[in-house]
């Protein structure tokens, strides 16, 4: 019974999720395209990149939510990962306009102004676009591939990890921050010219951008939810739930946790491949610590352990604060906060789990009334002074 | 002919030279000093320096210092005394309306003038100023002074002045013809182990372009390789002492950071995030305090800081057992939930203190017992602030050692980390005890507020900064042991400080994270783990 009603309210997910992307990926670019400029329902330039930007986002609070709502590892340096694949684009991005910069140099404008003479080897290959690409995969999963290696060797977990997680972003913005590090310092990358040749500042790549992160976060859902729902999904839910007891039936939690956690780092790299060249920058304050733990709110507010959830989180918490930072700018972080503390006290299952139980309650309640009606009846019987009614238990 | 031509020559000599063959006074030395012909001036400052006359030494010093005039259209020089024009050398009064020019003076002059009144001065009868001409000549020795040195410090009276004085002289004997000359130059300039000499010593041993070493002789060789690694051991010594009390400091800065941590998340296991915004709440109210002694008491103002101690820790105490009333106490038993939270506490805070005092530093006085600093080592500097943390640290870690053994909530404390349920069933009101954990380490954050106002900018983003760093201390130590932070803290501070001038403060810094992530892999409870049989969830 139960878990028929499970697929009954799986198959409704992936139904509003998949109406969602036919708006946002259909619906959104025709306005944006076909409508003229006073027309009201006109979706304009800046909301269409805002819309990219938060489709960027959804994706990382995909990859949090595979880890912590799903395998029960909070991670505090998401961000870390989403940086890294922005500076691998990035450097992409500032090696095919070499000789464009306001020097005139092969080399990117900071480096001149640094007066290096060449480039330095972990530059090399960066204006091959396949290359950059797969870096951006590979860099942000190979560090996470060795942190999560000897943290959860060493049965690092829970808290601990995620202070340790805190440490490593806040030590890795540090080494961004530097200018000798040759990303540009606290400036980072920014004023790419065009990808794959193609001007970004172009109506057209600006839309096929969007296109594309709309499409590859639809993807990345489809495969989350296919790993969810495989039996790897079910283990990191049982680790999630009691890891000694997985420990004790034979599996070794540290293989499925590394697994999940060196996906998350990848999807969040992809994120942010495609998150530098809509927003045109890529700087160490993505860095910070405390983005990453504003990504953890976004999957809170959404509803942890649930994908849509993610999805809607991230969408919900980012309009709040663009709406919020642009007409009320000393509120956004009383409301931030009040979301911090609203959601873990009030809401630890989010918007989606609330939604889930609406029905749920709504149904107990008609059953409640149904029951305690017929009581009623039974009582208006004519049995008054027989045995009372056994107390209702709570459970239903 | 020959014969001739030697008489010719002689006689052209003598007649260029007027001075030359008869004893000149002094009178007529000085008055060289206002020929037109700079070779002449240059002349009489060298003679002037011989005659050891205290008079020339005024002279010369006053035509350093562009003092030294000339009467117009006479060759009659005068300077000021007591706010008087007076004539050399007799010192004659001038008339109030004479004009005067002062003494050309070019460079040529001037390096003629700085060894001839340093030799004037060894002479002098005046200690102090013979020291300083020590000193001087020690800094820039030269050769040509090696004879008058030499006079002087056979003559030297006073021990101090005559070590300056052999050390400078040592320095001249360096690069003296006579190999036993230099050799005991290079043996006394060991003797003294002053680091200045270092690179005289270094060039002893360098080589010239055709592979020969500069210095020929071996025992001198041999004598200054010897005693510059003892000046370089001594140097290196210095800098590690240096280091580890620069250490120590910043050590004391993390303890004071993270002692409040220690409690709640040690003991009570609460992640709080909101600590760092603590210590911000008690540096602001340092500066509160320091306000309100500016306006209503200034002649006490020293004392505002003895009163901004009970001040922080009572509002940040108060703070924290709040925030633990209203969110913490319903998230025990969820780690997590309580990071999130606490973060969403921690921005509310800085977002409050930025309302009301604005995003901008504000600026904390030191009292004046904290300004200036104690020379401990040649080169070594600690400020007076930076001491008083190091001895506040410990006063505090005294205050928190005393609060957990010596009292009745110190042992309630304890037993409830050591075992809940047990502790609620001997009728230890598990909640009423979290309560006061929480105020008290809330409240200790609040004293190393106080702590950091005294040292370094305040502002509503205080906190943040230390938040990374007070839990790695705390991971460090270990959990729950309050020895473990206070090695965790001063570990940390020391490596931080040692790494520094190898790496660079921030990549020192990363290198010391990435340090601790791996000393967490061997030993995952901290340097001290707790001894116990309790299985993790």
């Amino acid at each position: 019974m139960n878990t028929i009603l499970a697929k009954l309210s799986a198959k409704r997910e992936l139904s509003v999720v998949v109406a969602a992307f036919v708006i946002l990926g259909a619906l959104v670019p025709l306005l944006h395209v076909a409508l003229p400029e006073e027309s009201p329902l006109y979706v304009p330039d800046y909301l269409l990149q805002l819309l990219g930007k938060f489709g960027c986002y959804a994706m990382v609070a995909l990859a949090l939510d595979l880890i912590w709502g799903f395998s029960g590892v909070l991670s505090l340096g998401q961000g870390v990962f989403f940086s890294l694949g922005g500076y691998c684009m990035g450097m992409y991005l500032m090696r095919s306009m070499a000789g464009e910069g306001v020097y005139k140099s092969a080399l990117p404008d900071f480096m001149v102004f640094l007066d290096w003479k060449e480039l330095p080897w972990y530059w090399l290959g960066f204006d091959s676009f396949p290359f950059a690409l797969i870096m951006a995969l590979f860099v942000p999963g190979l560090l996470a591939f060795a942190f999560g290696f000897l943290a959860f060797r060493s049965r690092i977990r829970g808290v601990y990890f995620s202070i340790i997680t805190q440490a490593m972003t806040y030590a890795m913005m540090l080494l961004f921050f530097r200018n000798e590090t040759g990303f540009g310092g606290n400036n980072g990358l920014t004023d790419f010219k065009r990808i794959l040749g193609f001007s970004l500042q172009e109506d057209g790549t600006k839309l096929a951008l969007y296109l594309l992160t709309m499409l590859v976060l639809f993807c990345s859902y489809l495969a989350c939810r296919a790993l969810v729902a495989s039996k790897v999904g079910r283990v990191l839910r049982a680790i999630r739930d009691q890891e000694s007891k997985v420990m004790f039936c034979g599996y070794n939690p540290r293989d499925y946790k590394l697994f999940a956690w060196t996906c998350a780092a990848m999807l969040s790299g992809l994120a942010g491949a495609l998150y530098a060249p809509q927003v045109g920058i890529i700087n160490p304050s993505e860095m910070e610590p405390s983005s990453s733990i504003e990504m953890a709110i976004w999957v809170a507010v959404g509803g942890r352990g649930t994908l849509s959830g993610a999805l809607l989180g991230a969408a919900v918490v980012n309009g709040l604060k663009s709406w919020l930072t642009a007409s009320f700018p000393d509120i956004w972080l009383y409301a931030l906060a009040a979301l911090f503390v609203l959601v873990t006290l009030l809401l630890p299952d989010g918007i989606v789990g609330l939604l889930q139980r609406l029905p749920a309650r709504a149904r107990e309640r008609r059953e409640q009334a149904g029951k305690a009606q017929s009581e009623l009846a039974a009582l208006a019987g004519g049995q008054v002074g027989a045995t009372p009614a056994e107390p209702t238990q709570g459970k239903a | 002919m020959k014969a001739r031509i030697v008489a010719l020559l002689t006689l052209l000599v003598v007649a260029l030279q007027p001075s030359v063959g008869r004893a000149e006074g002094f009178g007529e030395i000085l008055e060289g000093l206002a020929a037109d012909d700079i070779e002449h001036v240059e002349a009489s400052i060298h003679k002037l320096s011989e005659t050891n006359d205290p008079r020339a030494l005024e002279a010369l010093s006053a035509m350093r210092d562009r003092k030294l005039r000339i009467v117009e259209g006479e060759h009659v020089l005068a300077l000021e005394r007591a706010g008087k024009l007076v004539r050399l050398p007799d010192g004659g009064a001038l008339a109030a309306d004479v004009k005067t020019r002062p003494v050309t003076l070019n460079n040529t002059l001037r390096r003629a003038l700085t060894p001839a009144l340093a030799r004037l001065e060894l002479v002098s009868n005046d200690v102090a100023t013979r020291r300083s001409a020590a000193e001087a000549l020690r800094r820039s020795p030269s050769s040509e002074l090696a004879p008058a040195l030499r006079r002087a410090y056979q003559r030297e009276s006073d021990p101090s002045a005559k070590q300056t004085l052999g050390l400078a002289l040592a320095e001249v004997d360096l690069t003296a013809s006579d190999a036993s000359a230099r050799l005991s130059a290079v043996q006394l300039l060991a003797a003294s182990g002053e680091v200045a000499s270092k690179s005289k010593l270094e060039r002893l041993l360098e080589r010239g372009s055709s592979g020969d070493y500069l210095e020929p002789d071996e025992r001198v060789r041999s004598a200054a390789s010897e005693a510059l690694s003892s000046m370089r051991f001594r140097e290196l010594t210095t800098r590690i002492v240096g280091d580890v009390l620069y250490g120590l400091s910043l050590g004391s800065v993390l303890l004071l950071a993270a002692l409040g941590l220690a409690i709640t998340f040690g003991l009570m296991g609460v992640i709080n995030m909101a600590h760092g915004e603590m210590l911000m709440l008690g540096a602001y109210a340092t500066y509160v305090v320091q306000i309100v002694f500016q306006r209503h008491a200034p002649e006490q103002f020293d004392l505002y800081l003895f009163v901004a101690l009970p001040v922080a820790f009572g509002v940040c105490a108060l703070t924290g057992i709040v925030i633990e009333r209203s969110i913490l106490r319903f998230l025990y038993g969820r780690p997590l939930e309580t990071l999130l939270a606490t973060w969403g506490v921690s921005l509310a805070l800085i977002q409050t203190i930025r309302l009301i005092f604005g995003a901008q530093n504000v600026s904390v006085a030191a009292p004046s017992f904290l300004q200036g600093g104690w020379l401990a080592l040649e080169g070594v500097v600690l400020p007076y602030n930076r001491m008083a943390i190091v001895g506040f640290g410990a006063l505090v870690v005294a205050f928190v050692w005393l609060i957990l053994t010596r009292t009745r909530l110190g042992l309630d404390v304890r037993a409830v980390t050591q075992n809940r349920p047990m502790a609620a069933c001997m009728g230890i009101s598990t909640a009423r005890v979290d309560m006061w954990t929480f105020g008290v380490g809330s409240g200790v954050a609040g004293l190393g507020g106080v702590a950091l106002s005294q040292i370094g900018n305040v502002g509503p983003e205080l906190g943040q900064g230390y938040i990374v760093d007070s839990f790695m201390v705390v991971v460090l130590g270990g959990v729950g042991k309050l020895a473990g932070t206070v090695l965790g803290a001063f570990g940390l501070g020391i490596i931080n400080k040692l790494l520094e001038p190898i790496s660079g403060a921030v990549l020192g810094k990363i290198v010391v994270l990435g340090l601790i992530i791996l000393f967490i892999q061997k030993r995952p409870q901290g340097i001290f783990a707790l001894k116990g049989r309790s299985v993790e969830g």
